[in-house]
């Protein structure tokens, strides 16, 4: 059997000063500068009529779906507010999950020694929900997000729910939100990194056993695992800052 | 060998919980939807939500047996 390349961590392809520029990286930014340039793309070929057709369709699409979808969990209101961040972070987790099943991602790349003469393997594409930095960046700026957000709506009183003198009871129920808020960081990223990561070597190792047809079931499904980790980050993100926005209850 | 074994137990064990509750949730909400089909389309938002917080577990442990094997 062939030996598989399996590498948690990104690999890195170059570097630039101090920085080891890795192949995810790298991916990540490819995938930022398509979904920046088709919607600057997009937005100046907007037409109004009865009847859209082709690109334009599909992208409203897209966009109104999941626009009702928030709409049925934070109301009309707040999806308003929250619609750009949340779409983004869909859309931009979408399309790095949907990169992992492209042929030439992770097999195509440089081959390299290390220190000790080891041949290494580091794969010119990798996606960035595959690596843990990239999926602790997003994890990050969606917890401090929910901060934010719930900062401005209920501004010094957003705090309350953390730091309680009120009774004993309550001051440790704070302490126990300070802690499930830190804990929110770890099972974003830990949940996005694992899903795509487990479904990259899923595909690696079935791929090495038998190579043809036998894959293809597991590509089904990770297009379905794809678009449900993309929308769950997405749903969750919006449900907490949801509650983030409620003002904490002062009797139960 | 033994290290192989204890791969394969995190992931059996981690895996394990984890599939029951994800079964629950699915037969509890199949029952709601059953009973009052109108708001399927709200317990299917929120069943999704309940899979992916089970599922974390399991990923917890998936991600400890891939450290284990391959670093």
């Amino acid at each position: 059997m062939t030996k598989l390349n399996v590498s948690i961590s990104a690999e890195p392809l170059f570097r630039l000063g101090n920085i080891d520029i890795t192949n995810s990286m790298l991916t990540g930014i490819a995938v930022s500068v398509f979904l920046v340039g088709f919607s600057f793309w997009l937005s100046r070929n907007l037409k109004l009529s009865k009847s859209v057709k082709g690109v334009q369709n599909v992208a409203e699409m897209i966009i109104e779906s999941l626009y009702n979808l928030m709409v049925s969990v934070a109301g009309e209101a707040k999806t308003k507010e929250f619609f750009p961040l949340i779409a983004t972070f869909f859309l931009y987790i979408l399309f790095s999950n949907w990169l992992e099943l492209l042929p030439g991602v992770g097999t195509i790349g440089i081959m390299g020694m290390d220190h000790e003469g080891k041949t290494l393997f580091a794969p010119l594409v990798r996606p960035p929900s595959a690596d843990f930095n990239a999926t602790l960046g997003l994890a990050l700026i969606s917890v401090s997000m929910i901060q934010i957000v719930g900062f401005k709506h209920l501004s010094f009183a957003y705090f309350q729910r953390f730091i309680n003198f009120k009774n004993p009871m309550k001051f440790v129920m704070g302490l126990l939100d300070i802690i499930s808020e830190l804990s929110k960081i770890i099972s974003f990223a830990f949940r996005l990194f694992g899903n795509i990561f487990a479904g990259e070597v899923l595909l690696a190792v079935s791929l090495a056993l038998i190579p043809f047809l036998a894959p293809l079931p597991f590509m089904g499904l990770e297009i379905f695992i794809g678009l449900i980790q993309a929308l769950v980050f997405a749903i969750l993100t919006l449900v907490f800052m949801n509650t983030a926005t409620l003002p904490h209850e002062e009797e139960h | 060998m033994t290290e192989n074994f204890v791969v394969g137990f995190t992931i059996a064990m981690g895996g394990m919980g984890p599939a029951i509750a994800i079964g629950l949730i699915v037969a509890k909400a199949l029952e709601a939807m059953g009973r009052n089909p109108e708001a399927s389309a709200r317990v299917q938002t929120v069943m999704i939500l309940g899979i992916a917080f089970a599922e974390a577990i399991a990923i917890y442990s998936l991600v400890m047996a891939l450290i284990l094997k391959f670093t």
